[in-house]
């Protein structure tokens, strides 16, 4: 089958195209990003999603399906950018998906869609609204991103659309926003909030999504493997150390210190947990995560060993 | 934590009989965590045989295993009800249950509050949470009353005020067994004479109780807890108010009457027939 797929070019994408070439697909990838180490096979154009090139792409390779990684997370890129990739981007993949008759369309989106808030609920559903919006406006344009990939499901009624939720990815690649937040060799946390974290290995995260390609469920789905753990217990377990801080302390120290300056919203990431009910997306696939907790912590901590300086 | 508080055997060994799903770690899908199961319960435990020593009544009509919820009544300024009800679910159950309460919300934005109460099993009172752990086949611990149940003054003690419906709803609609309890003393170990709503809206928290030597720490009174057989409504949970109401009414009832053979008890009366 020929794949396209558009934000080929970062560590799990990588990943994804050694995964589908094993299961002997043809692999196309779209990126504005240059593809380092690019897997023999794969047909590589580095051009932004958004421009006339990549339509001609689309034109040209006429994919059976697109998985659709070109979004940006609000955690690790701040930019005017951000909210245009987003949004300009998705609406690029499935208007060329429904001209040059793609088959199938994976949105793959992010468990932070649902927020993080004092008040949200543990598991959250797939029907459930996108809450953390209201203390955390910066994550709109991933909202809506995610909702216009849902609007597909009846919008082009000619393709089937699988909208994914995945939970924050952790492995030896080291991508990821969690990944990211580890890598040092002290990390930050709020001191008195220890929320529950929840990921999957990376070698899960790829076969979720070869399995949503082989199965072609139609709908949105959450994507969970193991179940979560505090995330105090990830920063023991990845070998770093545990900085509590205190929330007002830590809010100033945004930008300073070697901390990243995010928006205050961001830290309700770090004081309340999101986490999914992925079984829908089991039972619509028969999807099985192979690693567990321990091993994608392990895996990291193997690949990232505690930094000495 | 790093640094290790003391956990009582006894407390040890029933954790490990918990039948409760911990990975590797001791951690439970919801983050309820053995190792502060571990301090938090050795304490309890002294407070329930030591302190207080609790006498509780009719543990053998609270089933084994299995979703179930057990609904009560208010007592004392502070959280002391709970806790014991927790203690004796855990101490006096074969195998041990761990009763799982449903925090107020105003809880989950204060520092470590939280996150004890979270890890503890604790879970913030949100209707998907109580679902999930019921078809997780958990022990809920309800109170109906609220905070208004908390705030009750030492007069008020043994009265009941007004009850909300969603439980019986909720246990309508997860199929669950009501197990209805009688918590009393409550009111003797920590007597309210006034609730402090200014300065408890300061600190982010519905009151302060004040007692008559100012802070609600508890005095050692008697505590009782009374469980009663379970009550099971069939249904579907979406019912007309009119039919909730009556089942609400009689779950209120079966407390009100355990409360008064408990009185009578204490104030050394024969039992009634």
């Amino acid at each position: 089958m020929k794949v396209l797929v558009p934000g080929l070019s970062g560590r799990l994408g990588k990943m994804l195209a050694e995964r589908l070439l094993e299961l002997g697909h043809d692999v196309i990838g779209i990126d504005r990003r240059p593809f380092r180490e690019k897997p023999d096979g794969v047909e590589m154009h580095e051009i932004d999603i958004r421009k006339r090139g990549a339509e001609d792409v689309f034109r040209r390779v006429r994919p059976e399906a697109v998985i659709h990684m070109a979004t940006v997370t609000h955690l690790i890129m701040q930019s005017e950018d951000r909210y245009r990739i987003n949004l300009g981007g998705t609406r690029a993949v499935f208007e060329h998906s429904s001209t040059y008759g793609t088959e199938h369309v994976i949105f793959v989106g992010r468990h932070t869609y649902y927020g993080a808030a004092a008040d949200s609920p543990l598991f959250h559903n797939e029907d459930e609204p996108p809450m953390g919006l209201s203390s955390f406006p910066e994550l709109a344009d991933l909202v809506a991103a995610d909702l216009y990939a849902g609007s597909a499901l009846w919008r082009y009624p000619s393709f089937a659309t699988t909208v994914m939720r995945l939970v924050y990815t952790l492995g030896p690649t080291g991508h990821g926003t969690l990944a990211t937040f580890l890598r040092g060799k002290r990390v930050p946390t709020l001191l008195g909030f220890d929320p529950l974290f929840q990921f999957m290995h990376e070698q899960d995260v790829v076969s979720s999504l070869c399995t949503a390609l082989d199965k072609r469920p139609r709908g949105v789905f959450n994507v969970a493997g193991p179940q979560p753990v505090p995330l105090s217990m990830v920063i023991r377990e990845t070998g770093r150390t545990n900085i509590p801080i205190p929330e007002v302390v830590f809010a100033m120290m945004l930008g300073r210190f070697g901390l990243p300056k995010l928006p205050h919203g961001a830290l309700e990431h770090i004081k309340y947990p999101v986490t999914v009910d992925g079984s829908a997306f089991k039972k619509a696939t028969g999807f099985q995560h192979q690693y567990d907790e321990k091993g994608a912590m392990e895996a990291y901590r193997e690949a990232f060993p505690r930094p000495h300086h | 934590m790093r640094f290790k508080l003391p956990v009582d055997r006894e407390v040890r060994e029933r954790l490990d009989r918990l039948e409760i799903p911990f990975n590797e770690y001791g951690v439970d899908p919801y983050g309820i965590s053995k190792q502060y199961l571990g301090p938090s319960l050795t304490a309890l435990k002294f407070f329930f045989r030591h302190y207080f020593s609790v006498e509780s009544h009719g543990i053998e009509n609270v089933p084994a295993h299995g979703r179930v919820m057990l609904v009560g009544n208010h007592s004392g300024g502070v959280a002391i009800d709970g806790a014991m009800v927790h203690a004796s679910q855990f101490l006096e159950m074969n195998p041990p249950r761990l009763a799982q309460g449903m925090a107020e919300k105003f809880l989950n934005k204060i520092p470590f509050a939280s996150q004890v109460a979270n890890r503890c099993g604790h879970l913030t009172g949100l209707p998907e949470h109580a679902e999930r752990l019921l078809a997780d086949e958990r022990m809920l611990m309800v109170f109906p009353e609220g905070a208004r149940g908390t705030a009750k003054l030492y007069k008020e003690r043994y009265s009941l005020v007004h009850f909300g419906t969603g439980f019986v709803r909720l246990a309508m609609k997860m199929k669950t067994p009501i197990v209805p309890f009688a918590f009393l003393g409550g009111g003797e170990a920590v007597p309210t004479i006034s609730n402090a709503l200014s300065l408890g809206k300061l600190l982010g928290v519905p009151y302060i109780p004040v007692t008559p030597w100012l802070f609600a720490v508890p005095i050692p009174a008697k505590l009782e807890v009374y469980y009663s057989k379970p009550m099971i409504f069939e249904g579907t949970g979406s019912e007309e108010d009119e039919v909730v109401s009556g089942h609400v009414e009689q779950v209120k009832q079966r407390i009100a009457g355990l409360i008064e053979v408990g009185r009578r008890r204490r104030r050394g009366e024969p039992e009634a027939a």
